[in-house]
């Protein structure tokens, strides 16, 4: 696939690549057919950074997300996250595709949190969250099962364990999915508009968590339509629009004085 | 319909007081005298089955009742049911396999797990049947080894064969064997395209918060998708156990000796009882169906038991 040798193919080996950043995209494009989803994307995220995407329906922000933990293959582009090329292995400016277990083993590393939750409705509370540690690190169940009584007192939910996924509210789901990503202690957490198919009034129980959890230094690349939580808890502010990235910058700053034309529309819109 | 809440724009009298609306309706009601003549037709023809079913000498009741327990027929109702049960076993297997291979991708395996369901679903069980328990004819003695060794042995001058393990075809394929091939086989047709129903039906997300969770294809269907198929996957199962235990009359034609329905039509053509053994090849099939529709509805209750309880509270915007 790759003709191209520039210096930045070395980075693989570690070298050139900032020693801060824990995600580095270099030049994402992704297709889906004709239809080109990302047209070039080039962000780095610093360890411990909350960067916040925003932009406006269709813009491409979701797919890059997804590209991160290799849910979606990119068409041209290298994505790195804690210095590994993600789903490939580079040898001598070639690239060989890992296999299933080599990105499942990557993926390990890297918390998602989706719009819809997406828990397993036949396992409890406790059984989602102890099932990827138990399951892929291979901890044994009790220590699964104590780690997993801590993060639901951490996410405000002692008292739910047993309870099935559908019992809870959309709030309570939601921190029972930041709860499972974090049971496999990654370090990295990618929360894809984790409060968008929630009540006006649950939203902010998700948003607390998220605060709290940046607080504690997480690295988190929040997919968000929250301008208020980008404001308070983002350290880094990315306007996407059309499949590239028209504006970055800090979180109130671009939200006060925006310097594209796009992002000033798409903010009178929003805010 | 107007609550009493409502603004009334009519007159002060118009408006329903509470007291006068709660009052319970008392209306004549509707008539079907249509109907009353149906049943009482039905009624008579019933009653002239039953009077039948009494004073016909040729259902013989009580050599039916004498013979219908007798030990061979016993041994076979025990044929019977450890062939629908070894038959539904490989057939769910294979289904897993056939259906995970339909879904895997790879052109060579999907092409196979559709040839195989085309041939399966296309050819009749009974013929299933008779084709197997005549499978001898095409082989004397059945072998493992590796393949096509009467052709490269030779050619790498080597002598003798690959074969590691042979066995007389007709030891082998003995009627019950035949049978249970030919109807586990079918029914690995049938349960694949179930199964893939079930793996289809669940929701994409499911896989994607699972791989997402760093594990591997194999985990994902293990622990996530294949149990969350199993609640569509059940009730088409338990009919084709049912259909399946209905079907192991059809081993009678390999034929399978030792089977209910071949033991009891012998007795029936031995003693000139045809009809009455009949019958109770009839009653015997009720019964045991009956006993596997009460299994069923316990197994789907245990399964729709995380549908219960409180329905989530999503806003049901698809973004």
């Amino acid at each position: 696939m790759s003709q191209t040798n520039e210096p930045v193919l070395e980075t693989d080996e570690g070298t050139a690549l900032p020693a801060d950043a824990l995600v580095v995209a270099e030049d994402v494009h992704k297709s889906f057919g004709r239809l080109e989803v990302l047209k070039g994307i080039d962000l780095e995220v610093k360890r411990g950074e909350v960067m916040c995407i925003v932009g406006p329906s269709g813009s491409g922000k979701s797919t890059f997300l997804r590209c991160v933990n290799h849910l979606e293959k990119l068409s041209s582009g290298r994505l790195w996250v804690n210095g590994e090329l993600m789903g490939y292995r580079q040898k001598r400016g070639r690239l060989y595709e890992l296999r299933d277990t080599e990105i499942a083993l990557q993926r390990s590393d890297i918390g998602m949190v989706f719009q819809r939750f997406n828990l397993f409705p036949h396992l409890t509370v406790l059984g989602n969250i102890i099932e990827a540690p138990t399951q892929v690190k291979k901890k044994s169940k009790a220590e699964a099962v104590a780690l997993g009584e801590e993060l639901l007192e951490r996410v405000g939910l002692p008292d739910k364990a047993n309870a099935y996924p559908e019992q809870l509210s959309g709030g309570q789901q939601q921190r029972v999915a930041i709860a499972r990503a974090l049971a496999m202690e990654p370090s990295l957490m990618l929360f894809d508009e984790p409060t968008s198919a929630l009540d006006p009034e649950l939203v902010g129980e998700v948003l607390d968590v998220m605060r709290d959890l940046a607080e504690g230094g997480m690295t988190m690349v929040v997919v968000t339509h929250e301008m208020g939580f980008a404001r308070e808890v983002g350290d880094s502010l990315v306007f996407m629009d059309d499949g590239m990235v028209v504006e970055t910058g800090v979180p109130a700053d671009v939200l006060r004085d925006p310097q594209h034309e796009r992002t000033r529309a798409f903010l009178s819109k929003v805010l | 319909m107007s609550s009493p809440t409502e603004p009334s724009t009519g007159a002060e009298t118009a408006t329903p007081s509470p007291g006068r609306s709660a009052d319970p309706v008392t209306a004549v009601p509707v008539r079907y005298p249509e109907r009353w003549v149906a049943a009482g037709v039905i009624l008579v023809l019933a009653a002239m089955f039953v009077h039948m079913l009494f004073t016909n000498d040729a259902f013989n009741w009580p050599y039916m009742w004498d013979n219908m327990f007798s030990p061979p027929v016993v041994r076979g109702v025990w044929i019977t049911l450890s062939a629908t049960v070894l038959s539904m076993v490989i057939g769910v297997v294979l289904g897993v396999l056939l259906a995970v291979m339909r879904l895997s991708g790879n052109p060579v395996l999907v092409t196979v797990s559709w040839m195989y369901t085309w041939f399966f679903r296309g050819v009749p069980r009974l013929v299933l049947a008779v084709l197997f328990g005549n499978l001898a004819i095409l082989y004397s003695t059945v072998a493992i080894g590796l393949p096509f060794d009467n052709y490269w042995m030779p050619w790498l001058g080597l002598e003798g064969d690959a074969r590691f393990f042979e066995i007389d075809a007709r030891t082998l394929l003995s009627g019950y064997t035949a049978g249970l091939l030919a109807l586990s086989l079918s029914e690995g047709a049938y349960m694949a395209e179930i199964i893939r129903a079930g793996l289809q039906s669940v929701d994409k997300g499911q896989t994607e918060a699972a791989q997402a969770l760093g594990m591997s294809r194999t985990k994902v269907l293990s622990r996530i998708t294949l149990p969350q198929a199993m609640r569509v996957v059940i009730p088409p199962t338990g009919n084709e156990t049912i259909a399946m235990l209905k079907d192991t009359a059809l081993l009678a034609y390999v034929p399978v000796t030792i089977e209910l329905f071949y033991q009891l039509q012998a007795i029936g053509t031995r003693s000139y009882q045809i009809f009455p053994m009949l019958v109770a090849a009839c009653l015997w099939y009720l019964a045991i169906t009956s006993v596997l529709m009460v299994g069923q509805y316990f197994i789907e209750r245990r399964f729709n038991r995380s549908e219960r309880g409180v329905r989530d509270r999503v806003v049901g915007g698809t973004h």
